[in-house]
């Protein structure tokens, strides 16, 4: 912007009267709308801006205004509008669901009638993991299929040995409501974050006697909470998610901003990342309703689903990668086919009104546990998409459910300050 | 500042206050956003995709491939499992 933006427009100059000017500088591409108050004595309060506009200040204290300009429809092609464009993406939209739907030739539930019905599972609580004074948010396994990470709403993130009940370790964050947590690939270290805005990584150590807390490393600074993380197959790289709508790819070691996804337009509730043999993807969902798998490497948004009906609490991939299932305050949970580009099946029952929160599949994919605000873990037939069991115990609302990586054993947080590892 | 956290707490207890994404993107036009929006669904309209009885099929492969190694799915026998419930013994 070289030139001067006020050249060839009239204006009032006022104290706190906001005149808006309408004249197009650069035809069509400027439009002035000048606001009272000039912004070294007093702050100006934002303007509605008409349109297709966004503004940045320029105080001129002479006049005793502030002049927002705003560059508006750049450069807009011939028979180009906003109305044009809004239709042609109503198209777009069409056509994407004739394309999904001339693919459609059968259900999942119709092909899986020929498959054996599950038997009656056993799965019963085996340990209750007690010490957070309050809501446990999330929890992660670590590799060793043995301990796991928990973080809850009063700050706290704990280590355990889910055999013998051990707490390994304790770390405590300045903020309160840690949303989440990771366990990172080698064991050695476990990254956390909440309503401070970042996420940290803590490297554990095998000696008891030394604090913890004291060598965490800020990894990733969000403009709003830190919903979800994940470390890629290293130690090396962070994945989150925000309430700024954006999910990030960090470098641990320089706290680096790697890559960043942008596509959704509410908080990002959580997101996973697809089992290592099939590539560099990941899958999101948020309070857009809309569940976004991203490629890794380029940032680009690759395929989206939006058949929720409210915020998508959960998200997680299919072992094979080949499809996902998200959780949601619509009280469903849906499994969705990568390649077929389409939901597949969808989990409800009449007698579920509580939203679901958190999902996680078995080892061979078969069965789904889903846990809900109702305080119950509703086990569902993947393939036939009719409700197996009923797991109870918790005394508030589930918030998180993970299978550890053995498949033998499901942790369950929830809001009742306690973990529950549940095996047959 | 406050305001802003309460809002936050508010998010975490009810998940009916949802952050107003307005104020936080990057100032652009709207018409900006449209034609990367028509961008977005011409690539999405474009991929290439399987027919639903070929995914289908896929998947329950792969859960009849896997199930064995499943133990929720299937069960561990009581001989191995360090979990079972445990029968009353007696001292002689």
């Amino acid at each position: 912007m070289s030139q001067d933006p006020l050249e060839g427009c009239r204006i009032s100059a006022g104290k706190k009267s906001a005149v808006s000017l309408g004249k197009a500088l650069h035809p069509p591409n400027l439009l002035v709308v000048v606001e009272g108050t000039c912004g070294a004595c007093v702050a100006a309060s934002p303007v509605s801006a008409p349109e297709g506009s966004c503004s940045y200040n320029v105080a001129h204290h002479h006049l005793c205004v502030c002049v927002r300009v705003c560059m508006a429809w750049q450069g807009l092609q011939k028979g180009e509008t906003l109305a044009s464009l809004k239709q042609e993406s109503e198209n777009l939209r069409r056509k994407l669901e004739e394309e999904r739907g001339k693919l459609t030739d059968v259900e999942l539930h119709q092909v899986a009638e020929k498959v054996e019905t599950v038997a009656a599972l056993s799965i019963k609580t085996r340990r209750v993991l007690k010490g957070h004074g309050n809501k446990v948010l999330s929890m992660d396994w670590c590799k060793d299929k043995r301990r796991l990470v928990s973080s809850s709403q009063d700050g706290k993130v704990i280590v355990w040995d889910a055999f013998t009940l051990n707490k390994e370790h304790g770390i405590t964050l300045p903020c309160t409501w840690v949303m989440a947590c990771a366990y990172a690939p080698s064991g050695c270290a476990v990254a956390c974050g909440g309503l401070d805005n970042k996420c940290s990584v803590v490297p554990l150590s095998l000696d008891r006697n030394e604090n913890v807390t004291a060598k965490k490393k800020s990894v990733a600074m969000h403009t709003n909470y830190v919903s979800g993380c994940s470390f890629t197959n290293s130690d090396m790289q962070l994945l989150t998610s925000s309430g700024d709508g954006t999910c990030a790819l960090w470098d641990v070691e320089s706290g680096q901003l790697l890559q960043s996804f942008h596509g959704h337009t509410a908080d990002v509730l959580s997101l996973d990342l697809a089992p290592s043999e099939t590539g560099n993807t990941f899958v999101s969902g948020g309070c857009d309703m809309k569940a976004n798998v991203w490629d890794m490497r380029s940032g680009q948004n690759i395929q989206s689903f939006d058949n929720h009906q409210s915020d998508i609490n959960c998200v997680k991939y299919y072992p094979s990668g080949d499809a996902f299932a998200s959780a949601s305050d619509d009280a469903t949970c849906r499994f969705y086919d990568l390649r077929a580009d389409r939901e597949v099946a969808v989990y409800q029952k009449d007698s579920i009104i509580f939203g679901a929160s958190s999902v996680d599949f078995s080892l061979s994919g078969r069965l789904l546990f889903a846990g809900y605000n109702d305080y119950t873990i509703n086990v569902w037939d993947v393939l036939k998409g009719t409700r197996v069991s009923v797991l109870f115990g918790h005394e508030n609302r589930v918030s998180r459910v993970r299978v550890s990586p053995d498949g033998t054993a499901l942790c369950s947080a929830s809001w009742d300050n306690t973990l529950r590892v549940s095996r047959t | 500042m406050q305001e802003l956290s309460w809002i936050r707490e508010g998010r975490c207890n009810s998940r009916c206050v949802k952050t107003e994404m307005t104020s936080r993107m990057p100032s652009s036009s709207s018409v900006t956003q449209a034609r990367q929006l028509v961008r977005q669904l011409r690539m999405e309209a474009n991929i290439r995709r399987i027919r639903v009885s070929k995914a289908s099929s896929d998947l329950m492969r792969y859960c009849g491939e896997q199930a064995k190694y499943d133990p929720l799915l299937m069960g561990i026998p009581a001989s191995e499992n360090p979990f079972r419930d445990k029968k009353p013994c007696t001292v002689l």
